[in-house]
């Protein structure tokens, strides 16, 4: 029964946690990659940014994390908009193989200038510990777990309604599945663009807090969560934005249960190879079914 | 004198990771140049490459596997043929998808391989590295030692630009640019796609390989923060990016030049006040990232723009338009 236990309290509940932050980072990497045709490598970076302007924020009012999210999202999103206009617009003619290199130099430009910025100590949105709240006398969940998947579930929600019920929500998924004919019936497609930078940056900045308000504030998280992200983008199908909540879902429950004993004693991946469980299923669903669980577009 | 002779070794060191540079460069530029492949994970293949020829060439350590204390010359050969290798691997799962995915691919093998270095501490002494890696010729009284060094580095440098300006102009490396600009009348024309890019990308990967060989006993030391993303494959799109993707030429001169800019910038960060020297360290990468970006946007071609090779006279003169010459 322990094991049981054991199972909820250090790997199901700590995976939900991070699937549901992979998931809110997932969704902007799914959308650019679906509307603009391209894989953001500087994604990352405005998760970083948003946990940092959070922290800012924090410190400047006292407030609680949820709190200040908002505002956090909202500045993320300008800047997102504001690079977009800067660095990637000039390219939108071009072979979209050169935003991969402007978005991966700009990955290394958002980082040096967030370490000028801040500096490159760690640094926590909320200090103390909290009780955990107790479940069947054996269940334990951090009320700061509730938070985080509570938050991610609504940002959820409103994207998808969003997505669903509004024009331009219909005019990006349009774009995303085939843009020559949204085109053709006369999107305008700079809106729509910008539509996705604010979306896309707002979810970033998001899924930065969230994961900074679980662990702590650090420089290279961004790149840290990279990765999975989009591992996660592409598992659920590159342009299906539920396809990459699923798929964050399922990569963060998979990095936390290969840690899980599953055969004998000891963890079935070592910790310190988690970082590798989303490659590795990356590279699985790239041989298995490239088009994704959602049935995305590859190119 | 002792000042001009301080200047004299800087000068031989700036060459020297110049030259490791230039390699990295050379290789970027067959996958990337040749091939139009992006490859996001260059320190990956780099480190492969240094941790082979250090494990290869190491006398015996009770902190890692080693002491073969192999001929250096063979360590370069499994070191290239190691990088080679993963990246076949790399490639058989990416290749055949649009090259974002390669890009998405590559860096998540550097991550892994760093991880594979920095867990495995039976095999390589984890993130404290392996140390005590001999260097070529470092017997030699100085300065000679470092300029022997320097000469390996610059040959490795000669041939594999010489080798690569026959290739280029070859038929292997026309099919390749034909890839690169025009891919259905390629294989309209009958031509194995994948097999060409594949050859581009594990040639690129090798001398990769060679260059962290170079690396591993230039510094004689190499850990797993060697892939780091920052050093190891930004600063060589910086370098191939300005010198001018699909020259040769360019590769070797832009890999020297941001080089000479990267080593003078941090001697000056270095000097300032420390509170300074911190945050202008961020802000040099800052200015570098900028420096990419003005050139994407504005000088595409970088310094030394693709040079085609000419047709043979006879088809230039009835291709030539009427009334030149």
């Amino acid at each position: 029964m322990y094991a049981l236990y054991d199972f909820i309290n250090f790997h199901f509940i700590p995976g939900l946690v991070l699937g549901s932050i992979y998931a809110l980072g997932a969704i902007g990497v799914t959308l650019t990659f679906g509307i603009l045709r391209f894989a953001n490598f500087a994604h990352g970076e405005s998760m970083t940014l948003g946990a940092y302007i959070a922290w800012t924020l924090i410190t400047l009012t006292g407030w609680h994390p949820i709190a200040v999210l908002p505002l956090a999202m909202l500045i993320t999103a300008v800047v997102a908009v504001g690079i977009d206009r800067g660095f990637y617009k000039p390219f939108r003619a071009a072979p979209t193989i050169m935003l991969v290199i402007a978005s991966f130099g700009m990955m290394l430009m958002v980082r040096s200038a967030i370490q000028f910025s801040w500096g490159v100590q760690l640094k926590s949105l909320q200090s103390g510990i909290q009780q955990p709240l107790i479940l069947f006398d054996a269940i334990r969940i951090s009320p700061k777990h509730v938070v985080i998947v509570g938050a991610a579930l609504a940002l959820m929600v409103i994207i998808h309604l969003i997505l669903s019920r509004t024009k331009m929500g219909k005019a990006m998924r349009a774009m995303s599945d085939s843009p020559e004919l949204a085109k053709l019936t006369g999107i305008d497609t700079e809106q729509v663009i910008r539509n996705t930078w604010i979306i896309g940056g707002a979810l970033a900045a998001a899924a930065g807090v969230l994961l900074a308000y679980d662990t702590h504030v650090e420089t290279m998280m961004g790149f840290q969560v990279l990765l999975p992200v989009f591992a996660a983008a592409i598992l659920g199908g590159i342009g299906k934005p539920y396809g990459a909540m699923i798929g964050g879902l399922i990569i963060g429950l998979a990095e936390e249960l290969a840690t899980y004993p599953w055969i004998g004693d000891t963890p079935l991946v070592s910790p310190g190879y988690k970082a590798g469980v989303a490659f590795v299923l990356m590279i699985g669903i790239l041989l298995w079914r490239p088009s994704g669980i959602m049935r995305g577009r590859t190119f | 004198m002792d000042a001009l002779y301080g200047y004299s070794l800087y000068f031989v060191s700036l060459l020297t990771m110049g030259g490791i540079y230039a390699v990295l460069c050379l290789g970027l530029n067959v996958q990337w140049g040749f091939a139009g492949l992006f490859n996001a994970g260059i320190g990956g293949f780099f480190a492969i490459g240094a941790y082979a020829t250090a494990l290869l060439t190491t006398a015996p350590s009770a902190r890692h596997i080693g002491g073969f204390e192999i001929n250096t010359l063979v360590a370069y050969g499994v070191s290239m043929l190691a990088a080679g290798l993963v990246a076949w691997g790399v490639g058989k799962v990416c290749l055949r998808l649009r090259s974002d995915y390669l890009a998405i691919a590559t860096i998540g093998a550097a991550e892994v391989v760093r991880l594979i270095f920095k867990n495995e501490t039976d095999v390589t002494n984890g993130p404290r590295g392996v140390s005590a890696i001999p260097k070529p010729f470092e017997t030699l009284p100085e300065p000679w030692n470092h300029i022997a060094f320097l000469a390996i580095v610059l040959a490795a440098v000669a041939i594999a630009y010489w080798a690569l300006q026959i290739a280029q102009r070859s038929p292997w490396g026309r099919v390749m640019t034909a890839i690169r600009e025009n891919e259905p009348a390629v294989r309209a024309a009958g031509k194995d796609v994948e097999r060409f890019r594949m050859e581009g990308f594990v040639l690129g990967a090798m001398l990769m390989g060679l260059a962290g060989a170079f690396m591993s006993q230039y510094l004689k030391f190499v850990d797993p923060n060697l892939s780091d993303p920052l050093t190891a494959t930004f600063l060589v799109w910086v370098m191939l990016v300005v010198g001018g993707s699909a020259n040769n030429k360019g590769a070797v001169l832009g890999a020297v030049l941001i080089w000479t800019l990267w080593s003078a910038s941090e001697i000056v960060t270095g000097s300032l006040p420390d509170e300074w020297a911190v945050r202008t360290a961020y802000a040099r990468i800052f200015l570098i990232g900028l420096m990419l970006q003005i050139f994407l946007q504005k000088y595409p071609l970088g310094i030394f723009p693709e040079k085609r090779p000419r047709p043979p006279r006879s088809e230039r003169d009835a291709n030539a338009p009427v009334g030149s010459k």
